[in-house]
């Protein structure tokens, strides 16, 4: 069955006067992986436990498989399963223990919690760690398992909040592939990151988030089209020649750091740039390739407003 | 077959309740503590200030009763610290998601807490023993005690539990064990009350750990009771009563953040 799962119509929550969410619309579509792409304190936890039913929005709509969060929160409840931005696995036991707790609580017999538990092991590649304490496990296998007791049960949505903040460049890869096989097995994948790269290496959709705000949206395809793929980083030592070459280049600049992005970093295009500067007798004094960050989006959109505002006003 | 609401509420605390009893043995600071500190606050006073103070009775046979209240209080408090690592960890979001009741959490900690109370007073008496403690109690009595001693701990329990959840920190839940240690002193646990000044003799005399002290030794040596016994089910019974819809309201209340 294909068509939307989540559905978030105009969501609002506020702090006291600190507006969290200010009017967040999005739709995730059944089956898909879908990233909320935000910086620290944009408001992604806050979305989460708000469709978690942890929270309530102060206004809004928030619905997953046809039911209510906010009035219906035991059916939707049924159909999700959260892993948080904090570990929620005891210390104390092994991680089998664990494991065997979670499932009596979701209320499996004592066969289906054995019989789910060892699958699990397996899967998440913990076996070998079972029946140790968790206070010996590291990052990884603390987010391995903790993301292993929300797949006990058989859910329709799962939500990952940052599930991989923390962990190492290897940890972050093995992460990313179990959560690409738990996305061939059918179940839809919520999942918020503040690295543009994740999102982009999982994500069906990405939806950014600023201000509390959905200030882009599409796949990874569309964000990579806006911003451009690689940049082209040019730096100057002195200020006068940093104007002028801003000049020439129409790009990018920064005057603070004295330095101009240019979005197409092809061979063909350096050479070009470079004889220009040349021909002016300029010089850069250093000249780099970077990937895109989660900055460039949000320079590039915040940007891209102030360009679309002034042509408004 | 469907179970019922309550087979599920009773199966989910018992769940919990094997969790924190799994607590005691793998962490066992909370029991060395809970042990070790009424132990080294009866050998001192038995064996330094107890030729000093003048009981009517065996200094050792008059102390054991406020050892054994300081050591159940000491170790019912420590439930705050764990109910608040529970509530700022993530385990409480979890269960929160979860199509279950979560005040299983409570109940865990509860039953745990008591167990783990029961062990330490249990070992307490022991030592007691070995330093010279000779009850008179018949079975009788001994079955007062444990009835008193049992209210005593889960009345507390369930109050550490609610302040558990108010806590927000760790630290501040650390703080909350205080009162615990220091209230027994100020009452006739370790000395008579007429040695005290008016106003803290008025104030000991009052608290509830006095007529429970009374009672115990009257049940353990047999000084008299008086209406000390009732005073007691009567100071536990309201505070188990007021701890438990307390505990509820500010769940419930924590579950809505
Ligand atoms: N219970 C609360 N009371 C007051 N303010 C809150 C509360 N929860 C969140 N906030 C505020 O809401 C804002 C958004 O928080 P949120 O946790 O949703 O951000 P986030 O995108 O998940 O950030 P991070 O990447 O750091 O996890 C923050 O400024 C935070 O201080
Ligand atoms: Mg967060």
């Amino acid at each position: 069955m294909k068509g939307d799962i989540i559905s978030v119509q105009n969501l609002k929550k506020s702090y006291g006067k600190h507006i969290v969410l200010d009017g967040l619309n999005f739709k995730v579509e059944r089956g898909s992986i879908f990233a909320l792409l935000g910086e620290n304190g944009a408001g992604k936890t806050t979305t989460v436990r708000i469709l978690a039913t942890l929270i309530q929005a102060d206004s809004g709509i928030a619905t997953i498989a046809g039911y209510n969060t906010h009035r219906e929160p035991e059916s939707v409840r049924q159909q999700i399963s959260l892993t948080g931005q904090y570990a929620s696995v005891d210390e104390l036991l092994t991680g089998e223990e664990n494991l065997m707790m979670m499932g009596r609580l979701n209320h499996l017999n004592r066969d289906a919690v054995k019989k789910r538990t060892s699958e699990l092991l397996k899967q998440f590649e913990l076996v070998n760690a079972a029946k140790k304490s968790v206070k010996t496990y590291s990052g990884g296998m603390r987010r391995r398992l903790d993301i292993a007791i929300s797949l006990l049960v058989s859910p329709q949505v799962i939500f990952l909040d940052e599930p991989t903040t923390g962990l190492d460049p290897r940890s972050r890869r093995n992460m990313w592939n179990l959560i690409q096989q738990l996305s061939e097995d059918g179940v839809t994948i919520f999942l918020t990151t503040q690295y543009l790269e994740e999102a982009d290496q999982l994500a069906d959709k990405i939806a950014v988030i600023d201000n509390g705000k959905i200030v882009e949206e599409g796949t990874a395809e569309e964000l990579k089209r806006m911003i451009g793929d690689e940049k082209l980083e040019l730096t100057f030592d002195d200020l006068e020649v940093f104007q002028l070459a801003s000049k020439l280049l129409q790009a990018q600049a920064n005057e603070k750091e004295r330095s101009i992005s240019i979005q197409n970093g092809s061979p063909e295009n350096l050479r070009n740039l470079l004889n220009t500067l040349h021909e002016h007798g300029i010089e850069p004094s250093s000249i780099n390739f970077r990937k895109p960050t989660l900055d460039d989006v949000f320079i590039d959109i915040t940007s891209r407003k102030r360009r679309g505002r002034s042509v408004h006003a | 077959m469907r179970k019922s609401k309550l087979y599920w509420a009773l199966s989910d605390g018992w769940t919990m309740s094997q969790r924190s009893l799994k607590h005691i043995f793998r962490e066992p600071e909370s029991l060395l503590m809970a042990i070790g500190l009424p132990v080294a606050i009866m050998v001192m006073f038995v064996y330094i200030f107890g030729g000093a103070i003048e009981t009517g009775t065996e200094y050792v046979n008059y102390v054991v009763p406020g050892v054994i209240i300081t050591c159940a209080g000491f170790g019912s408090s420590l439930i705050a610290i764990s109910v608040t690592q529970d509530m700022v960890g993530g385990l409480f979001e979890r269960l929160r998601s979860m199509a279950l009741l979560p005040s299983s959490l409570m109940v865990g900690h509860v039953t745990g807490g008591f167990v783990r109370n029961a062990i330490a007073t249990t070992v307490i008496f022991l030592v007691a023993m070995l330093i010279g403690f000779r009850p008179n109690a018949g079975f009788t009595e001994w079955l007062g005690i444990i009835g008193l001693l049992s209210l005593f701990m889960f009345s507390l329990n369930w109050l550490f539990v609610a302040i558990g959840l108010i806590t927000k920190s760790v630290e501040t839940a650390n703080a909350a064990t205080f009162p615990m240690l220091f209230l027994p002193y100020v009452s006739s646990a370790f000395v008579p009350t007429e040695t005290m000044p008016t106003w803290l003799h008025t104030f000991a005399d009052n608290q509830p750990m006095t007529p429970l002290i009374e009672t115990l030794r009257g049940l353990l040596i047999g000084t008299p009771i008086g209406n000390n016994a009732w005073f007691t089910i009567l100071w536990f019974g309201s505070l188990l009563i007021i701890s438990f819809i307390l505990s509820v309201a500010i769940f419930k209340r924590r579950k809505k953040e």
